[in-house]
C-alpha cells in the first residue's frame, strides 16, 4: 500500500454502493503501477465514449449551420453563436412544450409518489389474506411490455374520453407498479419493532405511515421522485399516441416535429436538443446520489 | 368453506380489520393500476380475436388474425429484426456494463465522476439522443465516418441510410445508452462480495483471472440473472429509439415487433390485428422470463 497518494481521498458519492472494496492486484509494485496505468487508460477511453456525443451536441448548438459538418471536424466553434438560443424560441413553440411537459411531470410524480408509497406500506407492513398474490400480480406486470397492451389501453382511454387530453398521460404514468415496488423494497428494511412500539403508543396505521414511515423514507422518496420525473419528462411514445393537438405537445414531441420541419437547420436542432436535456442534466447533477440509490434498490432484489 | 367457522375464532376480527386496513392503503394505487394495466392486459386477449377498427365495433373472427400472421412477410421481418437486435444488444450490453463495473470498482482517481457520467445517457431523452447520433452517423461529413476514414477505412458504412448498417447503428446507440444503468446494478452486486473471499483466493495463489472466474462470477450470479432478464424484456420491446432514428427503415431493415404493432394499430387502425401481434410479443416476453427463472432456479439447487 505504498502508493504516494492516498486512494481514500477520491471523492465518493454519498451512496455506499460503488465504494471500492477490492484491490485488483496483489503483485509487486511494478505490476501494480502497470495495472494502474491501464486502468486510467480504460477509464479515459470509456469517459470519451460516453460523453463525446453530449459534448458534440453542446458545441454544435453554438455553431453556425454551415460549421456543424466540416472536414476536418471543428470541435470548438470559432465564434460562439449564442443567438441560436434566441432564435429557437421564435421559430418553435418551446414555451408551450416546456409548460406541458412540466405540468405532466409534476402531476405524475406527485400521484406516483403518494399512491405508490401508500400502497407499499399496505404491502409491507400489514398482513392480510391475498396480499402476497396481489403483489405478485403487480410484479408480473413489470415483465409485460407496455407495447403489448397499449392498444386495449388506448381503446379504453378513448371510451372514457381521455385521449387527446393531458389527463391521458397522467392516468397512464401515475399508477405504475414501479413506485409500489421501489417503496416496498425500502419499507422492508425498516425494523418491525418500530411500528410495534408505535402501535403500543396508540398510533393508528395511518399515523405510523405519516409520522414514522414517511420521515424515515425521505431518501427513497427522493429516488422515486427523481426517477419518475425524469421518466415522464423523457417519455416519447405515450404523448405520441395520446396527444394529437399541437397545443398539448410535450418537449419530446415538439423537438421531433421541429427536426422534421427544419431538418437542414443542424445547429438549431442541436440547440433544441440541448434545451430538452438541460433540465434533466441539472436535476441529475443535483440529485445523482438518489438516482444511484433508487436504481440500486429497485435492481438488487429481482 | 372454512370462512364461516373462522368468524368465531378469536383472531378473525383482527384479520378482517387488517384486510380492510391493508386494502385502504393499496386502493388508491390499485384503482388506477387495475383500470389502466390489468383490464387492458386481459382485454388484449379478447380484442386479438376480433376485427376491430378505431371507431367501429368488434366482430369476432376467431383465430383469423393469427392465421393471417403466419403468411404476413412484414411480421416475419419484424420478428427476425427483433431477434437480431436482441442477439447483439444483450451480450454487448452485458459485457460492457460488467467491464465498466469492474473498472469502476477499483481505487482510481476520477471513478466517482465517471460513475455519474456513465449513467447520464440513460436519463437523457431518446429523441435528443437519436437526433445527435443520427448526425454523428451522417455518411459523408459525420464525425464517426471522418474518424473511420482517418484510421484508414476508405469506404466507411452508410449507417442509418444503409439497409445493412442501420441495425448495427441502432444497436450501438442502444448499448451506449443502457450500459450505464446495468453498470450500476453490477456495481451494487460487486459491493456485496465479501473481501475475505478474495483474500482467501489470493492465499491459495489464484491469479487475477482465476479470482474473477471463481469468486466474482459466481458471487455476481443473482445480479447477472436480474440484468439478463431486464435486458431481454428491454430488447424485445425496443421501439422509441428506432422510431426516431430510422422509423423502421431503410426499407424494413429496422422494423421491429413493437413498431409493427404501432403501425398496424395506430397508423392503419387495424386494432384487432395489431392486438394479435401484441399477443405474440406478450407471449415471447413472458415465456423467456419464465424459462430464465426456471434455469436460474435449477442452477440454484
Amino acid at each position: 500500500m505504498a502508493t504516494p497518494h492516498h486512494a481514500e481521498t477520491v471523492t465518493r458519492p454519498a451512496a455506499d454502493i460503488g465504494t471500492p472494496s477490492t484491490r485488483s492486484s496483489g503483485h509487486g509494485p511494478a505490476a501494480r503501477s502497470i495495472g494502474r496505468v491501464l486502468g486510467y487508460l480504460a477509464l479515459a477511453v470509456a469517459a470519451v465514449g460516453v460523453l463525446l456525443p453530449f459534448f458534440w451536441m453542446l458545441m454544435s448548438s453554438l455553431k453556425t449551420n454551415n460549421d456543424v459538418f466540416t472536414i476536418p471536424i471543428q470541435w470548438i466553434p470559432e465564434t460562439f453563436v449564442w443567438s441560436n438560443y434566441v432564435e429557437i424560441w421564435q421559430k418553435s413553440d418551446m414555451t408551450t412544450w416546456l409548460k406541458n411537459t412540466m405540468v405532466l411531470a409534476l402531476a405524475v410524480t406527485a400521484l406516483q409518489v403518494f399512491t405508490g408509497s401508500f400502497a407499499a406500506y399496505g404491502f409491507s407492513k400489514i398482513r392480510f389474506p391475498g396480499r402476497d398474490v396481489l403483489f405478485l400480480v403487480y410484479l408480473g406486470t413489470i415483465a409485460v411490455p407496455w407495447q403489448a397492451y397499449m392498444i386495449p389501453q388506448f381503446i379504453l382511454m378513448s371510451k372514457i374520453n381521455l385521449s387527446d387530453t393531458l389527463w391521458s398521460i397522467i392516468a397512464l404514468q401515475a399508477f405504475g407498479a414501479f413506485g409500489v415496488f421501489l417503496m416496498k423494497q425500502f419499507y422492508e428494511t425498516v425494523p418491525e419493532e418500530l411500528s410495534e412500539a408505535a402501535r403500543v403508543d396508540g398510533l393508528t396505521e395511518y399515523g405510523i405511515y405519516r409520522r414514522i414511515m414517511l420521515p424515515l423514507s425521505v431518501p427513497a422518496l427522493a429516488s422515486l421522485t427523481l426517477l419518475t420525473f425524469v421518466n415522464t419528462w423523457n417519455d416519447y411514445l405515450g404523448p405520441l399516441i395520446y396527444l394529437r393537438s399541437p397545443e398539448l405537445w410535450t418537449i419530446q414531441l415538439g423537438l421531433k416535429t421541429f427536426v422534421g420541419q427544419y431538418n437542414a437547420e443542424h445547429a438549431l436542432i442541436m440547440t433544441g436538443s440541448v434545451l430538452s436535456v438541460l433540465p434533466i442534466a441539472i436535476i441529475f447533477m443535483l440529485g445523482q446520489r438518489y438516482f444511484v440509490e433508487g436504481i440500486a434498490t429497485s435492481g438488487l432484489k429481482g | 368453506m372454512a370462512t364461516t367457522l373462522a368468524v368465531r375464532r378469536p383472531g378473525s376480527r383482527l384479520k378482517r380489520r387488517n384486510t380492510l386496513l391493508g386494502w385502504s392503503f393499496i386502493l388508491p394505487n390499485f384503482l388506477g393500476f387495475a383500470l389502466l394495466t390489468l383490464i387492458p392486459v386481459f382485454a388484449l386477449f379478447y380484442i386479438a380475436f376480433t376485427d376491430w377498427n378505431a371507431f367501429g365495433t368488434a366482430d369476432w373472427v376467431g383465430i383469423d388474425n393469427f392465421s393471417r400472421l403466419l403468411g404476413d412477410q412484414s411480421f416475419v421481418t419484424a420478428l427476425l429484426n427483433t431477434l437480431y437486435y436482441t442477439a447483439f444488444h444483450i451480450p454487448l450490453t452485458l459485457g460492457l456494463s460488467l467491464a465498466l463495473a469492474l473498472l469502476l470498482n477499483r481505487k482510481l482517481r476520477g471513478v466517482a465522476f465517471f460513475r455519474t457520467a456513465a449513467f447520464f445517457p440513460y436519463v437523457t431523452s431518446i429523441v435528443a439522443i437519436a437526433v445527435v447520433w443520427n448526425m454523428l452517423f451522417s455518411p459523408e461529413f459525420g464525425p464517426i465516418n471522418q474518424f473511420l476514414t482517418a484510421i484508414g477505412i476508405s469506404d466507411p458504412p452508410g449507417w442509418t441510410t444503409s439497409a445493412d448498417w442501420s441495425m448495427p447503428a441502432v444497436i450501438i446507440v442502444g448499448t451506449w445508452r443502457e450500459m450505464g444503468y446495468y453498470m450500476l446494478l453490477f456495481l451494487a452486486g460487486l459491493q456485496t462480495i465479501p473481501p475475505e473471499l478474495y483474500e482467501a483466493a489470493r492465499m491459495d495463489g489464484a491469479n487475477a483471472w482465476q479470482r474473477f472466474r471463481n469468486v466474482t462470477v459466481p458471487s455476481l450470479r443473482p445480479t447477472t440473472f436480474f440484468v439478463t432478464v431486464m435486458l431481454t424484456i428491454g430488447s424485445f420491446k425496443v421501439f422509441d429509439l428506432i422510431l426516431v432514428m430510422t422509423n423502421g427503415g431503410p426499407g424494413q431493415s429496422t422494423l421491429v415487433l413493437s413498431q409493427y404493432i404501432y403501425n398496424k394499430g395506430f397508423v392503419e387502425n387495424q386494432l384487432g390485428y395489431a392486438s394479435s401481434i401484441s399477443i405474440v410479443l406478450f407471449l415471447i416476453c413472458i415465456s423467456v422470463t419464465v424459462v430464465q427463472f426456471l434455469i436460474n432456479k435449477r442452477s440454484d439447487d
